[in-house]
């Protein structure tokens, strides 16, 4: 993986000084709350419901074991013992005290991390494939891209007043694993007919109250014409994006109102006004950087373990462990592994110190000291020998970590919500649990298949909801919680918002209805469709009609209690 | 109003002309707004020029015979349409002093010189908040930059060019 260089690591502690510097002149009243309010939030640093909250940027989901023992024990002197991942790849702290922030950060330095634009208006932290490097439908690695913008964008100094957030995220493969059809800017590496590497580059997806659906505007992008190209994006969005309204104020809206097309000329005017060789990087740059992520030196091993395949036939746990949350590696013989964070009845995402130290160990001892995160709040080991699974499998379940629901409908996407977050207007966590405790039985989670389901605690859709295959958005109605059901979201390369099935229901209703939809889906389901095969084929008719038929019979059987 | 420049505070050589019954007759230095150029009788070069942070750039470059300096207007510190408007007038060719004119904080100044801009005009009140020096210490509070093309200095991506080229190349 990346590392610093002596210009990094200069950059890294002097931003930390400089907000040492600005903490302090926010206490002599230099600064008003108004004025120190973006300049924290540029640091990561949030005010929540009932404390502030620190944002620490992973970029690009990539974290090293050395890193992740630093954590835990920021998240053991600093905070409650443990941290959160988040669906945008980072980490959060939700209890540090405002005095200790830049001593966090000083640690943080100490590992080569940063809470660098992990909020504000400004280009927030790049994402990608948390399988880069190792996907077997890879063709090009995508790390070298997004750190190569995580530096450009690192206090640019013209795009830090943006509108509003700016989100870029970057796949290489063949499958859609980072969701770049809902961001901002979207970059799909592709090779042109003359095999010269480039992108596709999509604009203006998002999700929050209005999501959108990226839109391609340049099917080519030479490689080495990314930064000039994503300035003259930042140029047109930073001077005609709106102003006049927060909630219409993302790059959506001002491709969605100008029109792709127009927006697209726009785009190309300013590209052709620029100077690209002066603002594009260097290609010893490039190279430099992509020398750092290398493939590491593999064993060369058969293409199956014989210890694993015996392994598999004794142990049903491993068996499913293996079959659910392992992932096919480009290198014979090795195996990505996904460790779930979704243990039936836990917090989405959440990890405790202990389980960070025990977790950067197994790390150290089976993937090379490197581990991922996914933007579905889980983790990944991407360089595991087969051989070694049985015995990592028996670490991880001794640590709580063996949780074999990768992509399964346990496998719940939420926002902290009421529990955690002043915009919320309805819980998220617990409902994710009671949902993940409906479906407990592994047997029958095996049986239902992948089902990605998210759910947003407010409109702001940090669960992703629009994109689930089923989205729960809870909101607030008459003083109560009530929860709205969309079907047919995806993020992936066949990106669709989903589609409300009817009025919003309370929350005990919610794991019953998501019940109703699962039968619907086992029912219409042909072969091997999954849940959202399903729906792209029948459309939400059925979906619609089977979540009608659920309310009416909770309405009777309400009426009837009374 | 308090005019700093990365030298220290000056005083504004300018005269902001708001009304059309102010243009006449015009002052020594007159500063006007772009919007009120056709209607008053355009003051001998070379003038200071007023423009919005949303001002069309042809519209503004018509007049780079005749004006020394320019002046954008910042609505509110967190507005940042200014710096790319700064970024275009220095690519159009305007060689004269430009000047950042609102609320804006001493957190921006680098940020302002780095986008072309030469000083900043901030109110009074801020200026009491903020002073001189504050501006001063927080434009040098970053020494390294990964931007080409912005503020002095190569940036970051230069310099690792240079230092493994070495000092004979």
């Amino acid at each position: 993986m990346y590392r610093y260089d002596e210009f990094d690591e200069r950059f890294v502690r002097e931003r930390v000084e400089q907000f040492r510097t600005q903490v302090s002149r926010r206490l002599d009243g230099s600064l008003s709350e108004d004025e120190f309010k973006p300049l924290r939030l540029k640091n990561g640093l949030y005010l929540q419901l009932h404390a502030y909250m620190l944002r620490i940027a992973v970029p690009y989901g990539t974290m090293s074991a050395r890193q992740l023992r630093q954590l835990a024990r920021i998240a053991r002197e600093y905070d409650k013992g443990y941290a959160h991942f988040t669906t945008r790849q980072n980490l959060q702290f939700n209890w540090p005290k405002l005095k200790d922030i830049p001593a966090i950060l000083d640690l943080l330095a100490d590992v080569e991390m940063h809470a660098i634009q992990t909020s504000g208006n400004c280009i927030r932290n790049t994402t990608a494939d948390q399988f880069s490097g190792v996907a077997a439908d890879e063709s090009e690695d995508p790390r070298p891209t997004a750190e190569l913008l995580r530096q450009w964008s690192s206090q640019h100094p013209e795009f830090v007043w943006l509108p509003r957030k700016f989100k870029i995220a970057v796949t290489g493969a063949q499958h859609d694993r980072a969701a770049i059809l809902v961001h901002d800017i979207g970059l799909k590496l592709k090779r042109n007919d003359a095999g010269e590497p480039g992108y596709e580059l999509s604009v203006g997806g998002g999700l929050g109250r209005t999501p959108m659906i990226g839109k391609i505007i340049r099917d080519f992008l030479p490689k080495d014409e990314l930064l000039a190209y994503v300035e003259a994006i930042m140029r047109v969005y930073n001077a005609e994006g709106r102003r006049d309204n927060k909630f219409k104020a993302r790059v959506k809206i001002l491709v969605h109102e100008t029109g792709t097309e127009e927006f697209k000329a726009r785009v190309e005017a300013e590209y052709a006004k620029l100077d690209g060789p002066t603002i594009n990087a260097p290609q010893e740059e490039i190279d430099r950087i992509a020398a750092y992520f290398a493939a590491p030196d593999y064993e060369d091993l058969p293409a199956t373990s014989l210890t694993l395949e015996q392994a598999r036939k004794s142990d049903k746990g491993l068996d499913r462990f293996v079959a659910q949350n392992g992932f096919a590696h480009k290198q014979p013989g090795y195996i990505a592994l996904t460790i779930s964070l979704k243990p039936v009845g836990g917090v989405p995402g959440d990890m405790s110190a202990d389980q960070m130290d025990a977790f950067a160990d197994i790390a150290d001892a089976y993937s090379l000291g490197e581990l991922r995160v996914t933007h579905s709040q889980n983790l990944v080991l991407p360089y595991v020998k087969q051989d070694d699974v049985p015995a990592l499998y028996a670490d991880l379940k001794r640590h709580g970590l063996a949780t074999a629901n990768a992509g399964l409908v346990t496998d719940i996407i939420a926002c902290p919500g009421l529990d955690y977050c002043s915009l919320a207007t309805a819980k998220s966590i617990p409902i994710a649990q009671e949902i993940a405790r409906t479906f407990a039985d592994e047997d029958r989670q095996q049986a239902i298949g992948e089902l990605p389901i998210k759910i947003s605690g407010c409109i702001n859709a940090c669960g992703h909801h629009h994109v689930g295959a089923i989205g729960i958005l809870g909101l607030e109605k008459g003083g109560r919680e009530n929860y709205q059901i969309t079907v047919g979201g995806d993020a992936t390369e066949h990106a669709a918002v989903g589609e409300r099935l009817g009025p919003g229901i309370d929350a005990d209703d919610v794991p019953g209805a998501v019940e109703v939809l699962v039968e619907t889906y086992l029912s219409e389901k042909q072969g091997a469709e999954t849940f959202i095969e399903t729906v792209r084929r029948t459309g939400v008719e059925p979906f619609k009609a089977s979540f009608t038929g659920f309310i009416e019979a909770r309405a009777s059987a309400q009426e009837a209690a009374e | 109003m308090t005019i700093i420049t990365p030298a220290g505070e000056r005083k504004d050589a300018y005269t902001l002309i708001e009304t059309a019954d102010e243009a006449a007759p015009a002052p020594a230095r007159p500063l006007v707004p772009l919007t009120l150029l056709g209607a008053i009788e355009t003051p001998a070069a070379p003038f200071g020029l007023l423009v919005e942070n949303d001002a069309d750039i042809a519209e503004i470059a018509r007049h780079f015979g005749a004006v020394d300096l320019i002046a954008v207007v910042f609505p509110a510190f967190a507005d940042g349409r200014g710096f790319s408007l700064a970024k275009r007038l220095r690519r159009e060719g305007f060689e004269g002093t430009l000047r950042a004119k609102g609320p804006l904080i001493a957190d921006q100044f680098a940020d302002a010189l780095a986008c072309g801009f030469d000083e900043v005009d901030i109110p009074d009140t801020m200026a009491n908040r903020q002073p001189v020096q504050q501006w001063l210490e927080m434009k040098d509070s970053m020494s390294v930059h990964y931007q080409t093309g912005f503020g002095e200095g190569q940036s970051i991506l230069q310099q690792r060019i240079a230092a493994r080229r070495g000092p004979d190349a």
